[in-house]
């Protein structure tokens, strides 16, 4: 299925060609992991094979999960702590489910950030990009409705504040609330369908991925260069591609198990780390805790959503111009929700012909401010609504806004890139040759 | 490559220590670190320890509050405070519980589980050691956790010291004045105040050494598995990167020529 000519499967024994007659399945996986790829990418390029580990993981270890849980609010916190302590290997699994939700984020940002950086959002890659936002959105939901699973004091109140955001939609959002809850509050009836979402989702992102893989093998993988896999012969494409299989599952498999290696670290030392204390509390709706603060990768948004308080003028604004309907909390929302549709339409926000950010000289500042922006948003998240952490939030909110709506846009016009190479083979070799580069 | 490398490094510890401040919470911000022996990768429980814990809970806690959801049988687990199983049936006598079948309370059994808080306001303390933190800082980030430890354990000892011996009452309830505890004033009297139990492994039973005693038997309630967990833990570990290795060197053998072809045109 990809646009650069190489081999494609030739039965050659009699029952190769009687399958392959029938149904083509050993020419589907042949042309999948022999697609000619860039010979030079780096190791930015590992996360994807990362993140579908991760979904195995997640789906492995949930299944497993489920057949000790029980989603009821008077017997689910119990049957985790059972799961803990009476289930062989129950503590083992749970904390890699716990912590494979982390790796699966911690994948996936560095994933879009690698994206965002050389460009591989940009034409003929929309419908890749697109596809991913998607399922960065499923991987959230289902994060969030994981999290309320275990009942504890912050799945608890988690679920309440998050649903409540559905609640800040003008007119339809109360009713809208009620109904995602199954009642007014989070309830029984709330941890049954989340539990029951939580088990679907999976699935649906499971066959996104299969989407987002045969998009990009249709346009070919980006690359640090940005440059185009010259297409007009196979030999050309031979230049400046290897074959997926065995060059870049070696490698990727590689750093998987360096991944794996400080993730098996991680759960069986600290398992703990990235949780929240208060979820080793039972779920107490008479009890709210002092802070209420989301799973570590909600943070960024969720600094997002809470900058917008009713002291900013721009939200001051929007509710004298439409007449209250946008409030401050529905501002929040917006926002929030916003800031992921800013980064979903990236791939028409950037007006630069030049695709990798490499040889951007003035984007590559703004870039890595925005990784900076990133990661200041996720401490303030963290941090309570009170200055001036709230300053720093909407500091970090507006840089967000202002590098996808006005830098990106602006920066295609004003900015001078440097030439990139004008083949992929000439960037690997040029890479291999020079001497004082330690081999690879 | 080692530039790259090093960034991609800097980049994957900026994302963790970002992620880190997702467990922060404001209790135990008066919490001095406690070497405990299951700290770090390398530690376990000390048997005698938890042992020695579970006196100070029998004898003083348990009046108030409970372990429901730690069973009485894995008072025997290896890993845990290890007692011989006679001793443990013997344990779980002094206990009543309600069974449904009879209808009626009877004698408990090693299988039941420990009884739930017997005064209304008293916490369960099963999961108390990972339910409380310290070691927020600094600013937040949570990065101190990685050397000290989550500090659960450590906050239960801060509390089961920190009290200054001042008293008010506020709508009839007492309460105590705490420096460890969030607003500084906590409606528990002083538990433990020194030789309140005598170990019978002699040791000491000043204030310090009860606290630290039962805060690690709540830790082992809290997380009966730690043992088996950083077993686990090693051995993934250890394959991982034997693993690693042995891909690293496959992966520069299959490179090898593509890269040596790339060296020799340029």
């Amino acid at each position: 299925m990809s646009g650069i000519p190489h081999d494609h499967y030739e039965p050659k024994t009699k029952a190769e060609k009687w399958v392959n007659s029938r149904l083509p399945v050993i020419g589907l996986i042949y042309d999948t992991i022999m697609i000619p790829t860039p010979k030079n990418l780096n190791w930015m390029w590992i996360w994807g094979i990362v993140l579908a580990f991760c979904l195995a993981l997640q789906i492995v270890t949930g299944i497993v999960l489920v057949m000790h849980y029980t989603p009821h609010v008077d017997l689910a916190f119990a049957s985790v702590e059972h799961i803990m302590r009476d289930v062989n290997g129950g503590h083992f699994l749970r904390y890699l489910h716990m912590n494979g939700a982390s790796l699966f984020f911690f994948a996936v940002y560095l994933h879009i950030f690698r994206g965002l950086y050389y460009g591989s959002y940009k034409a003929p890659r929309e419908i890749t990009w697109i596809i991913g936002m998607i399922i960065y959105l499923l991987m959230m939901a289902t994060g969030f409705m994981g999290y309320v699973l275990p009942w504890g004091q912050m799945s608890f109140w988690g679920a309440t504040v998050i649903t409540g955001l559905f609640g800040a939609i003008p007119f339809i959002g109360e009713p809208l609330q009620a109904w995602l809850l199954g009642g007014p509050a989070v309830d029984n009836a709330t941890l049954n369908r989340f539990f029951s979402l939580h088990y679907l989702l999976p699935f649906v992102i499971a066959g996104l991925v299969i989407v987002h893989i045969w998009a990009f093998h249709t346009t070919g993988n980006n690359n640090p260069t940005g440059v185009d896999v010259r297409k007009s012969s196979k030999a050309e494409a031979e230049k400046d591609t290897l074959p997926f299989w065995p060059y870049f599952v070696i490698k990727d498999v590689f750093a998987l198990a360096v991944v794996l290696a400080v993730f098996f670290a991680i759960v069986g030392f600290m398992p703990n780390f990235l949780g929240h204390p208060d979820n080793y509390i039972e779920a107490n709706p008479l009890a709210t805790p002092a802070h209420i603060v989301p799973e570590w990768y909600f943070l960024p948004f969720y600094a997002i959503l809470r900058a917008f308080t009713a002291d900013v003028w721009v939200v001051m604004f929007a509710d004298w111009i439409t007449g209250g309907i946008v409030d401050a909390k529905f501002f929040g929302v917006l926002a929030m929700f916003g800031a992921i549709v800013a980064m979903a339409l990236v791939p028409w926000l950037d007006t630069s012909r030049v695709r990798s950010g490499r040889y951007r000289p003035m984007f590559k500042w703004w870039f890595a401010l925005l990784c900076l922006d990133f990661i200041v948003l996720m401490w303030a998240g963290a941090m309570p609504a009170e200055p001036p952490y709230s300053t720093i939030s909407l500091i970090g909110a507006t840089y967000w806004f202002a590098y996808f709506l006005v830098i990106l846009p602006l920066l295609g016009v004003i900015e001078k890139p440097n030439t990139p190479p004008a083949t992929i083979e000439e960037d690997f070799d040029a890479h291999y040759s020079k001497p004082a580069e330690p081999a690879e | 490559m080692f530039k790259k490398l090093s960034l991609s490094a800097l980049a994957a510890l900026a994302l963790t220590a970002g992620a880190a401040t997702a467990a922060g919470d404001d209790s135990g911000h008066k919490t001095h670190n406690v070497r405990f022996s299951f700290d770090g990768p390398f530690g376990k429980f000390d048997e005698n320890q938890l042992q020695r814990g579970l006196k100070v809970y029998t004898e003083v806690c348990s009046a108030c509050h409970g372990l429901r959801y730690v069973p009485i049988r894995t008072l025997a687990d290896e890993g845990g405070p290890h007692m011989p199983e006679d001793e443990v049936r013997a344990y779980a006598s002094q206990f009543e519980v309600y069974d449904d079948e009879l209808d009626d309370f009877r004698t408990a059994t090693p299988n039941d589980h420990f009884p739930e808080s017997g005064l209304e306001n008293a916490p369960d303390l099963s999961l108390m050691a990972k339910a409380r933190a310290g070691f927020h800082g600094p600013y937040g980030t949570g990065i101190n956790q990685f050397f000290k430890g989550i500090g659960g354990p450590e906050h239960i000892v801060a509390i089961l010291t920190g009290y200054t011996g001042e008293e008010r009452v506020q709508a009839g309830v007492t309460y105590y004045e705490n420096t460890a505890f969030d607003g500084g004033w906590i409606a528990m009297a002083p538990p433990l105040s020194g030789e309140d139990v005598e170990f019978d492994d002699g040791h000491s039973n000043e204030l310090h050494h009860e606290a630290e005693d039962v805060a690690a038997f709540l830790m082992w309630t809290a997380e009966p598995k730690l043992m088996a967990r950083k077993h686990a833990g090693f051995v993934g570990v250890a394959f991982l990167i034997l693993l690693s290795s042995l891909l690293y060197l496959t992966n520069k053998r299959l490179w090898k020529p593509v890269k040596d072809k790339a060296k020799g045109k340029a």
